[in-house]
C-alpha cells in the first residue's frame, strides 16, 4: 500500500506538512517538524529511487483516473536521480538551518520560513515526479513564488529588490512556459508528456508547435538561469539567507535542467528538437559564453558569495554544454554535472553561510586571516573549492571528465581546452579566498571570532564527504547518470 | 599474503604522514624513521613482475606496477626518506615532515604508478605537498617562492591532464608505456613531465624555490620532484632525442649560472638542473647502458645531493648565513661537516671511489658507443664545469677560503647521523659498484675502473681544479643577485595582474610597446565588463532584462524558421 504509493507520498508528505508548520508557530518546533519532514521526504525518495532502479519506469495515476485523463506521474531513472539530489540536499540542509536562521532572520517570520521552505521542497520534487505538461507549470509555480518569499527574507533590504527582479523574470518564465503548454495543448489536445509525444508527429511541420518549442525554451531558460538570462540569480542567491542560497543553488537550478531535458527529449522527441530546431547550436554557443563570462566575473568579484553566484552559472554553461552535444554521452555527462555539481555548491554555500554567522560579512577583505579562527569551515571551503576546480580524487574531476570525454568523442576538441582554461578560472577565484584566509594578517577584530558550531559544521562536511567519495569511487553516480540518459534518450526512439 | 604483498609502497607514507600531527614527539620520530624501512621491505618483498589492477571509470586502474625500475627508484626514495627524517627530525616542524613524507610517499606512488591516471593522481599530490615545504619557513620570500612554485606546476599539472585526456581518447587505454611523440597529446604529456624535470625554458622554478626552504625542507625537495620527472621520462620517453637537446641545455644552464650565484644552496639548486640534464641526455640517447646511466645516476645523484644540501644546511641551521660571502673558514669548528661536504662535493664531480663515478660516466660512455662526438664532448667540458661550480667552489668558499670569524659547532647528532650515512653510502657504491648495478633495470656490461677511464677522469679533475685557483680573483662572489627567466613571471606579470590597469597603463607609458599596450587593453577590457561594476557583473534594471528575453525569442523563433 504504502511502497504503491510512493510518488505521490513524495510530494504530498512536504505539501500537507507545510501548514502545519505555520500553525506551529515556535521557531524550534517549527524546526523540528520540517527536519523529520525532509527526513521522510528523503527516506521515500531512496525508496522510489531504489524501485526506479530494480524494476524499471514507474507509472502512477494520481487518484487512479487512467492516464491520458488523469494527471500521471512518471518517474523513471533520471526523475530518480533528481528526486535523490533535492531530497538529500534538503535533509543535509535542516539541521543546519536552525542556528543560521536563527541569526539571520527575525524571530516572528521564521515559521514563515519553513512553511515556505517546504512548499519550495514541495514544488521541486513535484516538478520531477509529474508526467503532465500542466501540472508541471503548478508546481514550477509553487516553488518560484514560495521561493520569491524566501529570497525576500534575507537580512539587508536588497534581499527585497533581489525577490522581486526574480518574482518578474520567474513569472515571465512561468508565463512563456505556459503559453508553450497552451499551443501544445491547441495543437494535441493533450497534456499527458507520453500522449503528446505519441501525437506529436502528426502536426510536427507546423508553424504553432515551433512556436511552442521556442516560447518553452525560452521560459525554461530564465529558470535555470542560462546566460544571458541568467541576470536574476547573483542578486537573489547574494542576498538571500545563507540556507535558501544553498539549497536553491543545489536544487533550483538544477530542476529548470531537467524541465528542460524533459521536454527536449521527453514531449518534442531529440529529433524535432535537434535534428529540425538547431539548438544545439545555440545552446552550444550560449553555454560558452555563459562559462566563460561568468567565470571571468567570478574571478574579479570581492562578495565571495556573489562570486559563488557567477561561478554556478558558470556550472550551469557546463551542464547545457553536456546537453548541447545532443549524445547519450553527453547527457549523462550533464546528469553527474548535475548531481556533482549540487553537492560542490551545496558545500560551499554552506560553508560561507557558516562565516557569514561569525563573521556577519562574507567580502573578501573581511575575511583576511579567517582561517586561523575558523579552520574547519575554511578547510571544507578549500576541499569544495578544489571539487569545484576539477582536482583529481574529487567529484568535479569526475563531471569534468565525462563532460570532456563526451566533446572529444563528438570532434569538439575546442570545447575542450574550453573546460580546461574555465577550471584555470576557478582555480583563480578560489585561490582568491584561499589567499586572504590563509594567507592574509587578520585584522584586530578578527580576535572574537570563534568556529561555526557542530550542528553546522557537520552538514558541511557530509557534503565534502560526498564528493571525496564520489572522486574515488564514482561507479553509482555514474551509472545511475548513464541509465538516466538513456532512459530521456530511450523514450524518444521507442 | 598476496594480500599483504600488493600494497602500493607508497600507500603508507602518504597515511602515516596524515597521523603525525597527532602524534607525540617520541612516537613521532618511531613513523619518521620506522615507516621508509616498512616501505623498503614492503617494495622487496612485491612478487617479481605485480599488478594490481582496480576498475575505475571503465578504465583498468593500475595503482601498483612493478618492474625493475620502479624497484630502483622506491628503493632511492625510500632511503632518502629515511636519511631526510632523520636530518630533520630535531627543526622541522610537524606539518613539514608530514608534507616531506607525503612528497616521498608520492614519488614512490609514482614510480610504482602503471597508468595514467594514478601518475597525475601522485603527481599533483607531489607538487602540493613540495608547495608545503617551500612555505614552511613562514618568511615572506618563501611565501612567494612557494606561490609562484604552485602555480608553475599546477601549470605543468594541467599540461599533463590535457595529454593525459587526449592520450586516452586516441587510444581508449590509459596504461603508462613508451611513447613514440607522435601525436599533440604526448607532446602535452613530455611538456608537463619536462617542467618537472626543471627543463627550460621554465627551470627558474628550483632554485627560486628550494633555497627558501629550511635546511631539511631543501633535502627532501631536491630529492622527489626532479627524479620523479627523471622516472617518468625515462619509462615515457625512452630514446626521444630532442631530450639530448634539453638535457645539454640544463647541464651549461645549471653551470653557468651556478658558477655566477653566491648564495650557498642556490648553488647546489642549480647544481640540481645541472645534474637532472645529464640524466635526461642519457634518456634522449636511449642506448640500454645510457638508460641505465641515467637511472643509475639518478640513483647516486639523490644521495650525494642530499649530502651536500644537509652540509649546506647544517651550515644554516648553526650561522644562520647562507652567502658564500658571509661564511668561510668554517672547517676549524665544524670538521664532520666540512669532511662530508668534501665528500658530497667529490661524488658530484664524479672524482674515482665516490658514487658519482660508476654512474655519470656510463652516460658519457654511451654518447662515445653511439658515436655521438659532439654530445660526448659537451658532457665531458660539463663534468669539468661540474667540478668548478660544485666540486670545489661550494666547499671552497664555505668552510675554507678566508677566515669570517665564525665558529659554530658541528649540528645536532641526528643532524650528523643523517650525513655520516649519506657520506658512507656515496663512497660504499663508488667502491663497491656491483649491488647497484644489479639493480639497473638492463644488464650492465660496463666496467667502471679501468685504468683509461681514472685517469683521464683524473686528469680532468687536475685542470679544473687548477683553473678554479688560477681564476679565484674572478670567481670571488660578490653580493649580488643573478637574473634568471623567473624574471618574467616574478616582475612581468604581477606588474600586469595586481592594481590591474592602472601598472599597466604606467608601464606602456614607459616603454610603449606595442604587445604590452594590447594585452593592457586586453584586461582593461576584461575588467570594464567584468569587474564588479562592469556590465556584466552589474544589477540591470528589470527592464532591460525582459529586453534579452524578447531578443532571445526573437533568436529562436528566427532559427527555427530557417
Amino acid at each position: 500500500m504504502l511502497l504503491a504509493n510512493l510518488p505521490a507520498l513524495q510530494v504530498v508528505i512536504p505539501l500537507v506538512s507545510a501548514p502545519l508548520c505555520l500553525l506551529l508557530r515556535n521557531p524550534r518546533h517549527a524546526w523540528a517538524w520540517s527536519s523529520l519532514v525532509s527526513a521522510a521526504v528523503l527516506a521515500v525518495a531512496v525508496m522510489l529511487a531504489h524501485r526506479v532502479y530494480t524494476e524499471g519506469t514507474i507509472s502512477y495515476a494520481i487518484g487512479a483516473w487512467a492516464t491520458p485523463w488523469g494527471i500521471e506521474y512518471r518517474i523513471d531513472m533520471a526523475g530518480a536521480m533528481m528526486v535523490l539530489i533535492i531530497a538529500a540536499i534538503s535533509a543535509v540542509v535542516m539541521p543546519y538551518a536552525r542556528r543560521s536562521i536563527l541569526h539571520e532572520i527575525e524571530y516572528k517570520k521564521i515559521a514563515l520560513f519553513y512553511t515556505c521552505y517546504l512548499l519550495c521542497l514541495t514544488g521541486l520534487l513535484g516538478i520531477i515526479v509529474t508526467g503532465d505538461t500542466f501540472n508541471l507549470f503548478v508546481f514550477l509555480e509553487i516553488s518560484s513564488l514560495s521561493s520569491y518569499v524566501l529570497i525576500s527574507l534575507g537580512s539587508t533590504r536588497r534581499a527585497l529588490t533581489a525577490a522581486f527582479q526574480y518574482l518578474v523574470m520567474g513569472t515571465i518564465g512561468a508565463t512563456f512556459i505556459l503559453i508553450g503548454v497552451g499551443l501544445l495543448y491547441m495543437m494535441t489536445g493533450t497534456l499527458n508528456m507520453v500522449d503528446i509525444a505519441e501525437r506529436l508527429p502528426a502536426v510536427t511541420d507546423t508553424r504553432t508547435i515551433r512556436v511552442a518549442f521556442a516560447f518553452v525554451t525560452v521560459g525554461v531558460s530564465i529558470k535555470l538561469a542560462l546566460f544571458p538570462l541568467h541576470i536574476w540569480l547573483p542578486n537573489a542567491y547574494t542576498f538571500a539567507p545563507s540556507v535558501v542560497s544553498a539549497f536553491m543553488a543545489a536544487t533550483a537550478t538544477k530542476a529548470g535542467v531537467y524541465v528542460l531535458l524533459r521536454f527536449f527529449f521527453t514531449v518534442f522527441g531529440s529529433q524535432f528538437s535537434f535534428a529540425a530546431m538547431h539548438v544545439s547550436e545555440i545552446f552550444m554557443l550560449l553555454a560558452i559564453a555563459a562559462i566563460l563570462v561568468a567565470s571571468l566575473v567570478a574571478v574579479f568579484e570581492n562578495n565571495v558569495k556573489r562570486m559563488l553566484a557567477y561561478s554556478s552559472v558558470a556550472q550551469i554553461g557546463y551542464t547545457i554544454l553536456g546537453i548541447s552535444l545532443a549524445s547519450a554521452a553527453g547527457v549523462s555527462a550533464s546528469m553527474i554535472q548535475l548531481f556533482n555539481h549540487a553537492m560542490i555548491k551545496g558545500a560551499l554555500f554552506l560553508a560561507l553561510g557558516c562565516v557569514f554567522l561569525r563573521l556577519g560579512s562574507v567580502t573578501l577583505k573581511d575575511m583576511h586571516g579567517l582561517a586561523r579562527h575558523m579552520p574547519w569551515t575554511m578547510a571544507a571551503f578549500v576541499a569544495g573549492g578544489l571539487s569545484l576546480i576539477g582536482v583529481p580524487l574529487t567529484a568535479g574531476f569526475i563531471s569534468k571528465w565525462y563532460l570532456i570525454s563526451a566533446a572529444l568523442t563528438a570532434g569538439y576538441w575546442p570545447l575542450a581546452v574550453l573546460v580546461l582554461i574555465s577550471s584555470l578560472l576557478a582555480l583563480v577565484y578560489i585561490w582568491r579566498v584561499v589567499e586572504a584566509a590563509y594567507f592574509n594578517v587578520p585584522g584586530a577584530s578578527m580576535d572574537k571570532i570563534k568556529e561555526a558550531p557542530a550542528s553546522m559544521l557537520i552538514p558541511v562536511w557530509l557534503l565534502i564527504g560526498v564528493n571525496l567519495y564520489v572522486g574515488i569511487d564514482a561507479n553509482l553516480v555514474v551509472s545511475m547518470a548513464q541509465q538516466a540518459a538513456d532512459a530521456l534518450i530511450g523514450q524518444v526512439l521507442q | 599474503m598476496t594480500a599483504i604483498s600488493l600494497i602500493p609502497p607508497g600507500l603508507p607514507l602518504v597515511l602515516g604522514a596524515l597521523l603525525l600531527p597527532l602524534c607525540t614527539a617520541r612516537l613521532r620520530a618511531l613513523l619518521v624513521l620506522g615507516l621508509p624501512l616498512l616501505v623498503l621491505a614492503l617494495v622487496w618483498q612485491l612478487p617479481a613482475g605485480a599488478v594490481l589492477s582496480i576498475d575505475f571509470l571503465g578504465h583498468e586502474l593500475a595503482p601498483l606496477s612493478d618492474s625493475k625500475l620502479a624497484r630502483l627508484f622506491a628503493t632511492v626514495f625510500a632511503i632518502m626518506a629515511f636519511a631526510g627524517g632523520l636530518f630533520g627530525l630535531n627543526h622541522m616542524r610537524v606539518a613539514e615532515l608530514s608534507a616531506a613524507m607525503i612528497s616521498a610517499g608520492s614519488a614512490i606512488g609514482i614510480a610504482f604508478a602503471g597508468d595514467l591516471v594514478t601518475l597525475l593522481v601522485f603527481w599533483e599530490a607531489l607538487a602540493l605537498a613540495s608547495t608545503l615545504l617551500v612555505w614552511s619557513t613562514r618568511t615572506p620570500q618563501s611565501r612567494d617562492a612557494g606561490l609562484r612554485y604552485l602555480v608553475l606546476h599546477l601549470f605543468g599539472g594541467v599540461l599533463l591532464l590535457a595529454g593525459i585526456i587526449g592520450q586516452v581518447a586516441a587510444t581508449g587505454s590509459v596504461a603508462f608505456t613508451a611513447m613514440a611523440l607522435d601525436s599533440p597529446a604526448q607532446w602535452l604529456i613530455l611538456a608537463g613531465f619536462l617542467i618537472n624535470a626543471g627543463a627550460p625554458p621554465l627551470s627558474a622554478w628550483l632554485p627560486d624555490a628550494y633555497p627558501e626552504a629550511s635546511p631539511g625542507g631543501m633535502v627532501a625537495l631536491s630529492a622527489f620532484t626532479t627524479k620523479a620527472a627523471v622516472f617518468v621520462l625515462l619509462t615515457g620517453f625512452p630514446g626521444a632525442d630532442i631530450l639530448i637537446a634539453f638535457g645539454l641545455y640544463m647541464v651549461f644552464y645549471g653551470i653557468v649560472y651556478a658558477l655566477l650565484e653566491n648564495d650557498m644552496r642556490r648553488i647546489l639548486a642549480y647544481s640540481i638542473i645541472n645534474q637532472v640534464g645529464f640524466m635526461i641526455v642519457g634518456i634522449g640517447i636511449g642506448t640500454e647502458m645510457a638508460l641505465n646511466g641515467a637511472a643509475a645516476h639518478a640513483f647516486t645523484h639523490i644521495i650525494y645531493k642530499a649530502l651536500l644540501l644537509m652540509s649546506a644546511g647544517s651550515v644554516l641551521y648553526m650561522t644562520g648565513k647562507r652567502k658564500c660571502t658571509d661564511l668561510g673558514g668554517l672547517f676549524q669548528s665544524m670538521p664532520l661537516t666540512a669532511i662530508c661536504g668534501i665528500i658530497g662535493a667529490l661524488a658530484i664531480s664524479s672524482f674515482p671511489l665516490t658514487s658519482g663515478f660508476i654512474s655519470k660516466s656510463m652516460i658519457s660512455q654511451s654518447a662515445a658507443d653511439q658515436h655521438l662526438t659532439f654530445v660526448w664532448f659537451m658532457l665531458v667540458a660539463a663534468s669539468a664545469g661540474v667540478f668548478l661550480h660544485a666540486g670545489i667552489k661550494f666547499p671552497w668558499f664555505v668552510f675554507f677560503q678566508k677566515d669570517s670569524g665564525l665558529r659554530p659547532p658541528d649540528p645536532p647528532l641526528n643532524m650528523r647521523l643523517g650525513m655520516i650515512l649519506f657520506a658512507f653510502l656515496c663512497i660504499a657504491l663508488g667502491a663497491w659498484p656491483a649491488p647497484l648495478y644489479n639493480l639497473l633495470p638492463y644488464p650492465v656490461d660496463y666496467a667502471p675502473y679501468t685504468y683509461a677511464h681514472v685517469i683521464s677522469m683524473l686528469q680532468l679533475l687536475l685542470f679544473s681544479g687548477l683553473a678554479f685557483f688560477i681564476m679565484l680573483p674572478y670567481l670571488k662572489r660578490t653580493l649580488t643577485i643573478t637574473l634568471d627567466w623567473d624574471w618574467f613571471y616574478r616582475r612581468l606579470l604581477p606588474r600586469a595582474a595586481c592594481p590591474l590597469v592602472r601598472a599597466l597603463d604606467a608601464w606602456q607609458r614607459r616603454c610603449s610597446i606595442d604587445t604590452l599596450r594590447h594585452i593592457s587593453h586586453f584586461l582593461g577590457a576584461l575588467f570594464l565588463y567584468h569587474g564588479p561594476q562592469g556590465v556584466l557583473a552589474r544589477t540591470w534594471a528589470t527592464g532591460s532584462m525582459v529586453l534579452w528575453v524578447v531578443i532571445l525569442l526573437g533568436i529562436y523563433l528566427l532559427a527555427y524558421y530557417f
